[in-house]
């Protein structure tokens, strides 16, 4: 098992006719990923790397029917895309894109829990279950992907995309697989957070303990410790979260765009301390997740 | 991009939002033949980038026209919180029966814009005891006018008080949404004896990601760069090495006095590294977030840079499992710009940890030199702890 997605997942990609779209679609397609068709508008009727070219998203999917779509639009384009996806009634929406108008992703997101899509991102890199599929461009190439992320009982959340991979290739480093990675996206304001995707895994039998990474900024971490402070969760769930230096220097913007400390709010030392309140076992080291992970799942 | 208390009036007063009449005034002088067209009795403000400068003694008020001229001396004269004040805003006083706060700001948790009203106008809404209504505003749907009668009833309006702040707030929404702001405020509103409500000062911040679609203010106020960190020499030729070639990215250079010069990258690795260095008492020469496939031309011109700092000893390599950064092309970068300043790369790199596309190449040429390069299965803040230690 798995969450958000699996190797029955039929995928579309908004976007594809990009450099950065086709490479990814075609290492995910390397990968085992169903990706059955693209949306470029004007290029209908190509094809990349053998994947149809259309110019809606009402065309693709009446030729091939799909439950997910990786948008990767330049940013001024991304709302247009993004309520064509969830008007289209594709269920989950993965956002590449990054520095999109507030005003804009805040609509898109509005729209989605309207109509029940799920959104990852914007600033993501994707969802990956391992061995089953890949939704986006976590991990690189097919090759890379193989040997950064293996399968088995370890959810993993990250506001980074590159620290997906990383945490995932010391889990499998120590021989722990993983169950779905999701890169839930580096911007103030994104369509799933921690806390959102926290009962999937809860929900998922194959999945046995959770690592979340966190920033500075936003207070994700926050609102989970919270939930977990009162509700509790079936699954042990380990924490790292970095940028803990931003504390000391107030002022100076690190990171994501969501990775900026105002006022407390959001510090790194505010989070951990939540996090460690509720029960969650907040590593020191990022050497330290996987004995931690180990420990939790016996 | 934080708008002065004039530029974000003047948009206020396009949408059809009362201001108080005024000027602007860039010498005394200036100020005090403002003063003598708005008649005596005058505020004069400092415009400047920030919030309370009432607290911060930033706010002149003056009823005789001899104390213009030595009141807006005193302003030019102080910085406010490290701002050199350069303009003055002079208005005329305005007389309030009550004062009131509107804002629109995002909502993180609830993803959206929400409207904040409150009748106790005049403090920072962070300091409000009062009870302050909130409104969340839709993007989907146009917001409807019954939704500010309702909230202009909840500050304890009637009659045609009431329908006056039903108009301002419809105001401060459309502005909100038509300049694509962050943050609207205007604290306080005034309503007046006569029954005007007035927009005694406001505050507007637009969103830096949806300035392609307001290049007309952003030209109007001169936006572009406003609100940016004042960089350092060194930050500022980092950036230019950035600029000069569009492959990859050397982000957020940061400037420090350490001896350790840091190429490391991207986001949330280099905050995890930085992290490590300070927890392993090393002092850090710099900051950065290196990402997508830079040339071994950029960097070599980062490695050089970072190395040309006399204090600056060693530099260490470090990036979490890389998938578009090609391995082999950082550490030739990495190398040659040691190899052209004279140094050994040898003694120079105190350690080489990027895995990833093309780490075999990448790792051989290392090897080559003598650099002590580490794979995937040591962990970022392992290499940190193992620079700590070597004690070259």
């Amino acid at each position: 098992m798995a969450i958000l997605a699996d190797e029955r997942t039929r995928i579309i990609v908004q976007g594809i006719t990009g450099r950065e779209a086709a490479t990814f679609t075609a290492e995910s397609l390397a990968y085992g990923a169903r990706i059955v068709a693209g949306v470029t508008p004007g290029k209908g009727g190509q094809e990349v790397h053998g994947v149809p070219v259309y110019d809606t998203v009402a065309a693709a999917l009446a030729d091939h029917p799909a439950e997910a779509t990786v948008i990767s639009v330049p940013a001024p384009l991304l709302k247009d895309a993004a309520l064509e996806a969830i008007e289209n009634g594709l269920q989950l929406v993965v956002i590449v894109t990054e520095r999109i108008p507030r005003r804009d992703i805040a609509e898109v997101l509005e729209l989605a829990r309207e109509r029940g899509s799920r959104v990852i991102g914007p600033n993501s890199l994707g969802v990956i279950s391992p061995g089953k599929t890949r939704v986006g461009m976590c991990g690189g190439s097919a090759d890379a992907v193989r040997r950064a992320y293996t399968p088995g009982p370890v959810g993993v959340m990250s506001r980074s995309g590159g620290m997906t991979t990383e945490i995932a290739s010391l889990l499998t480093h120590a021989g722990l697989g993983q169950s779905t990675c999701v890169s839930v996206g580096g911007d103030p304001i994104v369509g799933s957070t921690f806390l959102e995707l926290l009962p999937l895994y809860e929900a998922d039998p194959e999945t046995r303990a959770v690592v979340i990474f966190g920033e500075p900024g936003s207070t994700m971490e926050e609102a989970l410790a919270a939930h977990l402070a009162a509700y509790g969760s079936r699954l042990p769930i380990i924490a790292f979260i970095a940028g803990r230096f931003a504390d000391r220097m107030p002022g100076v913007r690190f990171g994501h765009a969501a990775a900026i400390v105002e006022g407390g709010r959001g510090s790194p030392a505010a989070k951990i301390a939540a996090l460690r309140q509720a029960g969650v076992r907040v590593a020191d080291h990022l050497r330290d997740l996987p004995s931690l992970v180990q420990e939790a799942i016996g | 991009m934080r708008l002065l208390e004039y530029e974000s009036k003047t948009l206020l007063r396009e949408m059809g939002m009362e201001v108080p009449l005024g000027r602007l005034a860039h010498s005394p002088e200036e100020a005090a033949a403002a003063a003598k067209e708005l008649g005596t009795a005058v505020v004069l403000k400092p415009q400047v980038p920030i919030g309370g400068r009432g607290k911060a003694g930033g706010l002149a008020f003056v009823d005789r026209e001899t104390e213009v001229i030595p009141a807006a001396e005193r302003l030019f004269a102080t910085p406010l919180r490290g701002y050199e004040v350069k303009l003055l805003l002079v208005e005329q006083q305005i007389q309030a029966r009550q004062e009131f706060y509107l804002g629109i700001t995002y909502d993180p948790a609830a993803r959206g814009p929400v409207l904040l009203a409150s009748a106790a106008g005049g403090v920072e809404i962070e300091a409000m005891t009062e009870r302050v209504l909130r409104r969340p505003l839709s993007l989907v749907r146009p917001w409807p006018t019954f939704r500010s009668r309702e909230v202009a009833a909840g500050l304890g309006l009637t009659g045609p008080a009431l329908l006056r702040m039903t108009t301002a707030i419809d105001r401060l929404v459309e502005t909100f949404l038509k300049f694509d702001a962050l943050l609207a405020e205007i604290n306080p509103l005034m309503l007046t004896d006569d029954g005007r409500l007035v927009a005694v000062d406001a505050h507007i911040e637009l969103d830096p990601d949806a300035a392609f679609r307001h290049q007309d203010v952003v030209a109007r106020f001169g936006l572009a760069g406003r609100g940016e960190r004042t960089l350092s020499e060194f930050e500022r030729r980092a950036a230019e090495i950035d600029q000069a070639d569009h492959r990859g990215v050397a982000g957020r250079m940061v400037q420090f006095d350490g001896d350790l010069g840091l190429l490391i990258g991207g986001g949330g690795a280099s905050l995890t590294v930085f992290d490590a260095v300070l927890d392993a008492g090393l002092r850090p020469a710099n900051y950065c977030e290196i990402g997508g496939n830079p040339s071994v031309w950029k960097v070599k011109e980062l490695t050089k840079l970072i190395l040309s700092q006399p204090q600056v000893k060693r530099i260490a390599v470090i990036m979490n499992v890389v998938s578009n950064t090609r391995v082999d092309l950082v550490a030739r970068g990495v190398i040659k710009g040691i190899l052209e300043l004279g140094r050994d790369p040898a003694t120079t790199i105190a350690a080489f940890r990027i895995p990833g596309s093309w780490e075999e190449e990448g790792f051989a040429l290392l090897q080559r030199y003598g650099v002590p390069f580490y794979t995937r299965e040591t962990s970022m803040d392992q290499v940190v702890a193992m620079i700590a230690q070597d004690k070259r």
